[in-house]
């Protein structure tokens, strides 16, 4: 247990080890020093989960303290680590998932300029990751947080020659920044409030202070859900994700699928004590939840970028988490990272190994027929792709989002209205994964084969399908095997859904309905998208746009935010109080000109200057 | 009849010391300046300073217009440094510090001829100079003596010749 | 003896003061800069004296010693600079030596 401090600290040295020694290291030693950075920490992180396990801390929950970081005035911060069941269900997920995309980018990226400098990010933004889940304390947290905002920024803009990439990272930047904001200044009202930062003590204190319902802590779980609801691509911040596609594969699945994202719902699990405090803000986080898996679903179904439809379907996916959440489902929630977390990075990574055979098309028109040029990657991705929507029994998938859709309607707080919009949204998710499989995969192929997917690609492949379909069977619902692993492991430190009286009886006829809906998508799709199929249905061509610009969200901005502060700065440009300052800075240089102009270096000429003065000094003591 | 000597070497010492700012060659600007000085010596002396009166001629007639002839003379400059002169020195270059000094000139007339300026001048023989001299002012003195020594040292550095220029 | 009005020394001393400070200003020979120097530290020898001698004591003509001795040192600093500017300038003219510029 006492290595805990490790686990953030090999991705960092790996960092550190990248930047200093950039230009000098080969690039198989930069590989190596990435990718192994990663793997020394997954294993440290499997290492902590078997001695977790084994010896059981008291109270469920184990702190390290490194080190004092802030001692003023009372606020007494320490850099420290606390680990239970909730962050051992992250970081197994960061450095596993970590790892095996790690791997793969050895090979996606092996012929980038930017090698050392990727991995450099990479490992950066792992060892930021892991501090914002192990922070014991919320300014620590914050760290991380803003560390993984910044590698988000990096990586996106990572192609940084092209300035609409570079367009998007400032984009992904200042809008997950309005999040973070907010998330700052509940920080600030904790701790003016409560007189702390360490997250078990604000909940402590929050339960004794103030009465559930109380405005405080409505107040201060909305501006959390800010934060998460920023980071985690929520609406009404959910514009940027699209964009981030514009960053290489590897960082689209490791940071805008598998772990970064997911920070808005572990910080809402983290401080789910605030959040029980304030029922309004659960009811706020599930609606968000419920609203953005419809919109996002309905654009993912538009899509005509492969990735772009994978990052709808990552926004839509997080709704139910959110969703789950707002419900009081946390172990389903997490239940659900935990899972999207495989599949979505297996998605990300064949659909990167697509990218990569067809030398850069992501156009989905463009390609078609890879099912048996690439079978490997092929099968894999429908493996992915199966549990993304959710077949029933075989995939992880079905199990997760399952859970949530009955939690939805079962929970004391979900209700028939939350339950429909999840089955609706299961149903769309079905539909578009397969549109997605279906035109890039068969059909006549439209662009040749250049790459295909060497060792290392195919090898963390393999694996994260194997994971997207069996990791599910951690958790399985009353009628099938009622497996409570899981949640289980997860009560020992987040408090059990229940259920409203009387719904229980309707469990299997709810799960048959859910699990209906996702075949009835896959089925649908197979009907409209199939190459062989008859009937072509297509939108109303403005609906379609308006789907594929996500809702005219971007536009919306535009006109509400951008433009008038654009506006305002033009307007604001030449301003008075400015004039003032331009005047002080032309008379300093002015000034300074004249008097430079007089040092000219004759000797007569100061000697004048000498007389002049000698007279005007004369000529006062005459006159005066 | 002393009025009428320091009136007279007054005169000759103004005129001289015009004939010294206005020569080309520098050598008889040089011999001007020791007739100003030499009249300078007998205002002096009619002032009431014997004293101050020998010093000036000894060393300011003496040993420094010495050291500049023998600047002039290492320098060697002949009759072209006159017609180099002639060239760096043109007849509009006067006005401006001639009216300066104009100036200068009236606003210290203004200022002297204030009230109760006409006061005789009172002899102070050597033996006075001397007992205030290594008296009161006997730091003054040390202070000379270093900032002579000083421009000792300071006159030979700069005047040596550099080897590897 | 001695029926001069103070103000008739020190108008001389400002004449003669005046008259080397033109040279200095007109004269772009650095031998003559140096005469002017010498005329002006001269004049205001003399403007010592005269006061000196208007009050009747010594510490006039202690003065005019001290401004001698300036007098002797500026003079040997100022020839040997005159040496360096002919040897690395190799001309008078004090407006060559105009390097220090801001």
């Amino acid at each position: 247990m006492e290595l805990l401090w490790l686990i953030p600290a090999w991705p960092l040295l790996g960092f550190l080890i990248l930047t200093c020694l950039a230009a000098r290291l080969p690039r198989i030693m930069a590989g190596s020093v990435g990718v192994g950075s990663v793997g020394a920490a997954a294993l440290t992180a499997l290492l902590m989960a078997w001695d977790f396990l084994k010896h059981q801390p008291g109270r469920n929950a184990f702190t390290q303290h490194l080190w004092t970081w802030l001692d003023v005035a009372g606020l007494h911060l320490e850099i420290a680590f606390y680990l239970d069941a909730l962050t051992l269900v992250m970081i197994i997920v960061i450095t596993g998932v970590g790892f095996f995309i790690h791997l793969y980018s050895l090979g996606y990226m092996a012929h980038d300029q930017g090698y050392t400098r990727f991995f450099a990010y990479m490992n950066l933004f792992v060892a930021a990751m892991l501090v914002l889940v192990l922070a014991d304390n919320l300014p620590l947290l914050y760290l991380g947080w803003e560390g993984v905002g910044l590698c988000s920024y990096l990586l996106i803009g990572f192609w940084y020659t092209d300035p609409a990439n570079g367009y998007a990272a400032r984009k992904a930047f200042v809008v997950t920044r309005v999040g973070d904001t907010a998330m700052a200044v509940g920080l600030f009202v904790l701790y003016n409030q409560l007189g702390t930062l360490q997250i078990q003590e604000v909940m402590q204190r929050a339960a004794a202070a103030w009465p559930a319902g109380s405005t405080m802590a409505l107040l201060t779980a909305l501006l959390l859900l800010g934060g998460a609801v920023g980071k985690s691509a929520q609406l009404p911040l959910q514009t940027w994700l699209p964009d981030a596609m514009a960053g290489p594969t590897p960082v689209s699945a490791l940071i805008h699928a598998a772990t970064m994202v997911t920070a808005g719902v572990y910080l809402i699990a983290r401080t789910h004590g605030l959040f029980l405090l304030a029922p309004t803000a659960l009811t706020i986080t599930a609606v968000i939840g419920a609203a953005t898996l419809l919109l996002a679903g309905f654009s993912a179904l538009v899509q005509q970028d492969i990735k772009r439809v994978l990052a709808y379907s990552t926004i839509s996916q997080l709704g139910y988490m959110f969703l789950a959440l707002g419900v009081g489902a946390w172990s389903a929630a997490i239940f659900h990272l935990f899972t999207h977390a495989f599949f979505k990075a297996l998605l990300f990574l064949g659909a990167g190994a697509v990218i990569h055979a067809l030398g850069g098309e992501q156009d989905m028109s463009r390609m078609g027929g890879l099912k048996q040029k690439l079978p490997l990657t092929f099968w894999t991705f429908l493996a992915g792709a199966a549990s993304l929507a959710a077949l029933p029994l075989v995939t992880a998938g079905f199990y997760s989002k399952d859970l949530i859709i009955w939690q939805a309607f079962a929970s004391p707080r979900g209700g028939l209205g939350f339950w429909f919009m999840a089955v609706a949204g299961a149903l769309l998710t079905a539909l578009y994964t397969f549109r997605m499989v279906l035109l890039t995969f068969t059909g006549p192929a439209r662009t040749p084969v250049h790459h295909p997917p060497g060792l290392v690609m195919r090898l963390p492949l393999l694996v994260l399908a194997f994971l997207s379909l069996t990791a599910g069977f951690l958790e399985t619902p009353h009628s099938l095997g009622h497996m409570r692993v899981f949640s289980g492991w997860l009560h020992t430190c987040l408090p059990e859904a229940g259920l409203a009286a009387g719904r229980e009886a309707y469990e299997i006829l709810f799960e048959l309905l859910a699990g209906l809906a996702a075949l009835c998508g896959i089925f649908g799709a197979l009907r409209l998208y199939h190459p062989l199929a008859k009937s072509r249905y297509s939108l109303p061509e403005s609906l379609r746009q308006y789907w594929i610009k996500g809702w005219g969200f971007d536009s919306l901005y535009d006109r509400l935010v951008v433009r008038p502060y654009i506006h305002l700065a033009q307007f604001n440009k030449n301003d008075f109080l400015d004039l003032f300052f331009v005047f002080l800075a032309w008379l300093a240089k002015t000034g300074h000109q004249t008097l430079a102009a007089t040092q000219n270096g004759r000797l007569r000429s100061y000697a004048w200057g000498l007389g002049l003065g000698a007279a005007a000094i004369a000529a006062m003591v005459v006159l005066l | 009849m002393t009025n009428i000597i320091f009136y007279l070497a007054a005169g000759v010492a103004i005129l001289s010391t015009f004939m010294v700012i206005t020569r080309l060659n520098a050598v008889h600007a040089l011999l001007y300046l020791i007739v100003s000085l030499l009249s300078v010596a007998l205002i002096f002396f009619i002032l009431g300073a014997p004293f101050a009166a020998a010093l000036e001629v000894i060393i300011y007639a003496g040993a420094i217009m010495i050291l500049f002839i023998f600047v002039i003379m290492m320098l060697n400059l002949g009759p072209p440094a006159i017609e180099k002169e002639r060239l760096l020195l043109k007849p509009g270059m006067w006005l401006g510090p001639g009216l300066l000094a104009a100036i200068l000139l009236i606003e210290l007339v203004l200022i002297l001829t204030g009230p109760g300026s006409a006061t005789k001048a009172a002899e102070v023989p050597p033996r006075a100079v001397g007992l205030t001299l290594f008296g009161p002012y006997v730091l003054g003195v040390e202070l000379a003596s270093i900032l002579l020594l000083a421009g000792l040292v300071g006159a030979f550095h700069l005047a040596r010749k550099e080897r590897n220029d | 003896m001695l029926t001069i009005p103070v103000s008739h020394g020190l108008l001389l001393a400002g004449i003669l003061f005046l008259l080397g400070f033109v040279c200095v200003l007109v004269r772009r020979n650095i031998i003559f800069i140096l005469l002017g120097l010498e005329i002006m530290f001269n004049a205001a020898g003399l403007a010592f004296v005269a006061a000196g001698a208007r009050w009747g004591q010594p510490d006039g003509q202690i003065m005019f010693l001290f401004i001698l001795t300036t007098a002797a040192a500026e003079v040997s600093i100022g020839l040997a600079l005159v040496f360096q500017l002919v040897h690395r300038l190799h001309t008078l003219d004090i407006d060559q030596a105009d390097g220090m510029k801001g």
